[in-house]
């Protein structure tokens, strides 16, 4: 199958629906593409169950509505896993395989939780925050479950809240950051209304949810899946039963498009000037993938992309003001949640690093490079592409990442070329 | 870690210039001797060809000296496999070479005598057998050749493995780039400069900007590895017409080539090309690996595909390495040139490269493999 | 009120809501979806398609990542 669109827009979350919105209203014949079978993002997932009360609400609502109305098309449950040619990118459903060509790309890929290795983070039961919350609004029943929910980042109160309203038991809310920095985020929404009173809300809605500040995992205890968790408090050490440790350091860019098709990074995030564009002529990218800053970022980021793509500068260079405030909030985050040195020191010599190929600590550390450390150990050589243990090896040893290659994601190798497996 | 001496003082009796296999390999066998020896690397251990090849340990028999060369390799490569660690990854797989016709049945049975008659164990099979060996190939097929001392290994963790004893008795720098060799000065980027006794240029595509009296050219290939599929295969399939494409000098070309992995993965070959030699995958040339593979093994087109990479073979005009001294400076020895057979072949040219060093005779004629043929070449076109 | 529908996990029935992916089916049946390289046992952990530690077999394909793949009556899914 191949199709042609003036606007193709990769990731369904916030960023993707405002840009694939703001193109369709300017006229343009725009797609929008994600992995999931349902729009809206980790943030907004609509699924099963809506985010409050059986109905999407706020934002989502409005952004939803307006994505219905228009002639926007989607293709959900699709992944793109290659860019074989300068505008055009393929993507997979299965055995399924669609060429999808473009005069304009927006990229809105997001964002992955940042899991960090530590002794027992293998063990059955023990997810990402982000993960756990995705897997109980796809359905995982919860009601009753003990929980400790751990890590670093806003994310984590939301998920505490969120699992305690489907009726799960949060034993315990654990910060890495310090209560002095938490306070200084405090200050520094001052200037953000809408985030304070963000802020505000789940500041009431997690009361009672004990939170522990300074505070993170030094083990998952458990002979087949998780009964404890140890942790470490303020440097006592603790221990608290548990059927589930939901545990994520904050969220990482999802850049492996931007990088497949020749963008340009600084550091982790994709270059962008403020109208969104990237270094490669037509390509833009909105979202977490220009910096970490949540739903008012992305849907600011993702108008002024959907605009411009479409040729309407004017009304994106309206924008502009908003963003600004953005960006400063997500500057904010960084400083708020920037991991403590010490969980360097979680994962033991026998600690498995790379999940999908079973690499050690100590097989890892010890190699000069990223590249040294794949070639000599395997690490990150496996089925995710080193999309966790690379991320945790950019922590613990300051490594950066290698060029990426197609397939992005995994996919039948019929599907490489654009073929079905059955018609070989 | 030994230290750079600079100037007069020569603290080494070699350098050998790059950590591929072949360097690697080089060192080893010189570092056993006895000899001080010093590997400059301007990358990683393995992280070229090294890096990008599949580790195929194969009898080739292209031309005789050839099938010499991949011999004695095989046997040296047999000496050393109780020594490897496990995380290289051997398995003696052996090698299937397929026939579809009667007319590659009747090449099946010229490389049988031939193979026998050098004491390489192998056997006929009929389109039966074949089935029974690898019940995934499509059917019928008129049959093949199963050679059974070719293996499959890990090269870049070999690399490392054979440099650990250099390391500790001479010297390993990597990240250290050679600028230019002159006599036996070697000047590094940063301006170090090293004499020595001798100098070893196993630079692979990289020889040709270091020593000058020969040609070389980059042959780019692509690979694709799946996820574990153990069972699937277990030796290594290669059509019979990979001769054929292995030998074109010019055209592109792809041929199917299909090895298993010890971690259950399969990697799918093979191709070459000429002429690119930016990295970039090549759509075009993946359509027609994976055209081919699916042509002989259906069932590889549903296997889940992990990554695509590419790769530059060191070429040679008439497709055998260069070993022994460049024609222009008798102390610089070269090791490069060896297309797609590097990892099988680093150990007799490692052989080869120490016996000249040493003053010893080699169990195998050297004259097929030195530099000056080159020369008379270019002399005589 | 919600509807439930039957999947089978390891040929055993597993009862999960209409809509739900396949991994909640995996932790409903309380089994791990598959066992790592050294054999250890592991469960689904960034439920967005990226860690791929829920790959098992789902309708006779291989390496599935089943936190993407919403359940369908009579589906046959296999722990690798």
């Amino acid at each position: 199958m191949t199709r042609s669109f003036d606007v193709l827009v990769v990731g369904a979350g916030p960023a993707g629906i405002a840009a694939a919105v703001c193109a369709a209203d300017e006229g343009r014949e725009v797609a929008i593409v994600d992995e999931n079978p349902h729009p809206g993002g980790q943030i907004w997932r609509i699924g099963r169950e809506n985010t409050e009360h059986g109905k999407v609400v706020g934002d989502a609502e409005v952004w939803m509505r307006r994505l219905d109305r228009t002639s926007v098309q989607s293709f959900l449950g699709w992944h793109i896993f290659d860019a074989p040619a300068p505008k055009v990118l393929r993507a997979a459903w299965g055995p399924e395989v669609a060429e999808l060509h473009f005069k304009s790309l927006i990229i809105a890929t997001g964002a992955r939780e940042r899991l960090l290795p530590f002794p027992g983070w293998t063990l059955p039961n023990v997810l990402g925050a982000g993960g756990l919350q995705a897997l109980v609004k796809a359905g995982l029943p919860i009601r009753g479950k003990r929980v400790v929910v751990a890590g670093t980042g806003p994310l984590l109160i939301a998920v505490a809240v969120y699992l305690r309203q489907k009726g799960a038991d949060v034993v315990a809310l654990c910060e890495q950051a310090s209560t002095s920095n938490l306070l200084k985020f405090g200050i520094g929404l001052l200037g953000q209304p809408t985030k304070l009173a963000d802020a505000v809300r789940f500041g009431w809605q997690s009361r009672g949810i004990p939170l522990r500040t300074s505070c993170w995992p030094t083990a998952a205890l458990g002979r087949d899946k998780l009964e404890r968790v140890a942790l470490n408090d303020n440097g006592r050490a603790v221990e608290i039963e548990a059927d589930y440790l939901a545990c994520g350091f904050h969220l990482v860019p999802n850049c492996q498009l931007v990088s497949l098709v020749g963008c340009v990074l600084d550091g982790s995030y994709v270059r962008v000037d403020e109208f969104q564009q990237t270094t490669v002529a037509d390509v833009f990218s909105a979202g977490e993938t220009t910096g970490v800053g949540g739903v008012e970022a992305a849907l600011v980021e993702g108008q002024i992309a959907g605009l411009t793509a479409a040729g309407a500068r004017q009304k994106a260079a309206s924008l502009l003001k908003e963003r600004n405030a953005t960006r400063r909030f997500t500057r904010l985050l960084d400083r708020t949640y920037a991991l403590n040195p010490d969980l360097r020191r979680l994962p033991a010599s026998d600690t498995i690093v790379c999940r999908c190929e079973d690499v050690s600590m100590k097989a890892v550390q010890g190699n000069a490079s990223w590249r040294e450390a794949k070639l000599q150990s395997r690490v990150g050589m496996g089925a995710c592409q080193g999309r966790i243990c690379g991320a945790a090896c950019e922590f613990l040893f300051g490594w950066g990442m290698e060029s990426v290659r197609p397939p992005i994601q995994p996919v039948p190798v019929g599907s490489l070329i654009g073929t079905r497996a059955e018609n070989f | 870690m030994g230290h750079l001496v600079t100037g007069q003082g020569s603290t080494y009796d070699v350098v050998v210039v790059g950590a591929g296999i072949v360097g690697a390999a080089c060192a080893h066998f010189l570092t056993r001797e006895g000899l001080r020896v010093a590997v400059l690397e301007k990358g990683i251990v393995g992280g070229g060809a090294t890096a990008a090849g599949m580790g195929h340990l194969v009898a080739m028999d292209d031309s005789p000296a050839q099938l010499a060369l991949t011999k004695l390799s095989l046997q040296l490569w047999r000496g050393l496999l109780e020594e490897l660690p496990a995380s290289a990854e051997y398995r003696e797989t052996g090698t299937l070479w397929i026939a579809t016709d009667e007319e590659e049945m009747a090449e099946v049975r010229r490389k049988y005598g031939l193979y026998s008659s050098m004491g390489l164990a192998c056997e006929v099979l009929d389109g039966e057998a074949l089935a029974k060996a690898e019940s995934e190939l499509r059917r019928p097929l008129a049959g093949a050749l199963r050679v059974l001392g070719d293996g499959v290994v890990y090269p870049p963790v070999v690399a490392q493995f054979l440099l650990r004893e250099v390391a500790e008795r001479g010297a390993l720098f990597t990240g250290r780039s050679v600028s230019s060799i002159e006599g036996n000065v070697i000047t590094l980027g940063d301006g170090t400069r090293i004499s020595t006794g001798y100098v070893v240029n196993a630079a692979g595509c990289s020889a040709v900007d270091l020593t000058s009296g020969f040609v070389m050219r980059k042959r780019k290939g692509h690979l694709i590895i799946t996820d574990r599929y153990p069972g699937f295969l277990r030796h290594q399939v290669v059509e019979l017409g990979y001769l054929k494409s292995a030998h074109s000098v010019t055209a592109d070309s792809v041929a199917f080539n299909l090895q298993p992995r010890a971690t259950g993965q399969i990697l799918i070959g093979s191709s070459r090309q000429y002429e690119d030699e930016g990295a970039a995958v090549d759509d075009d040339i993946v359509r027609k690996m994976v055209e081919r593979a699916c042509a002989y093994m259906p069932g590889v087109a549903r296997l889940s595909a992990l990554r695509i990479w590419t790769g530059f073979r060191a070429a040679t005009p008439d497709k055998l390495p260069l070993i022994g001294p460049s024609p222009g400076n008798p102390k610089v020895l070269l090791a490069t040139g060896h297309e797609g057979l590097g990892i099988t072949t680093s150990m007799a040219t490692a052989q080869l490269i120490t016996d000249m060093l040493l003053g010893r005779s080699s169990p195998i004629a050297r004259e097929p493999y030195l530099p000056s043929r080159m020369n008379y070449e270019a002399a005589h076109a | 009120m919600p509807e439930f529908i039957l999947v089978l996990v390891n040929e055993v029935p597993v009862r999960v809501e209409r809509g739900s992916t396949v991994a909640v089916a995996l932790f409903v049946a309380g089994v791990p979806a598959r066992r790592s390289v050294n054999g250890s046992p592991r469960s689904p952990v960034c439920g967005m398609g990226v860690c791929m530690e829920c790959r098992a077999e789902v309708d006779g394909v291989l390496h599935s990542r089943t936190c993407q793949i919403v359940c369908e009556p009579n589906m046959q899914v296999r722990t690798q």
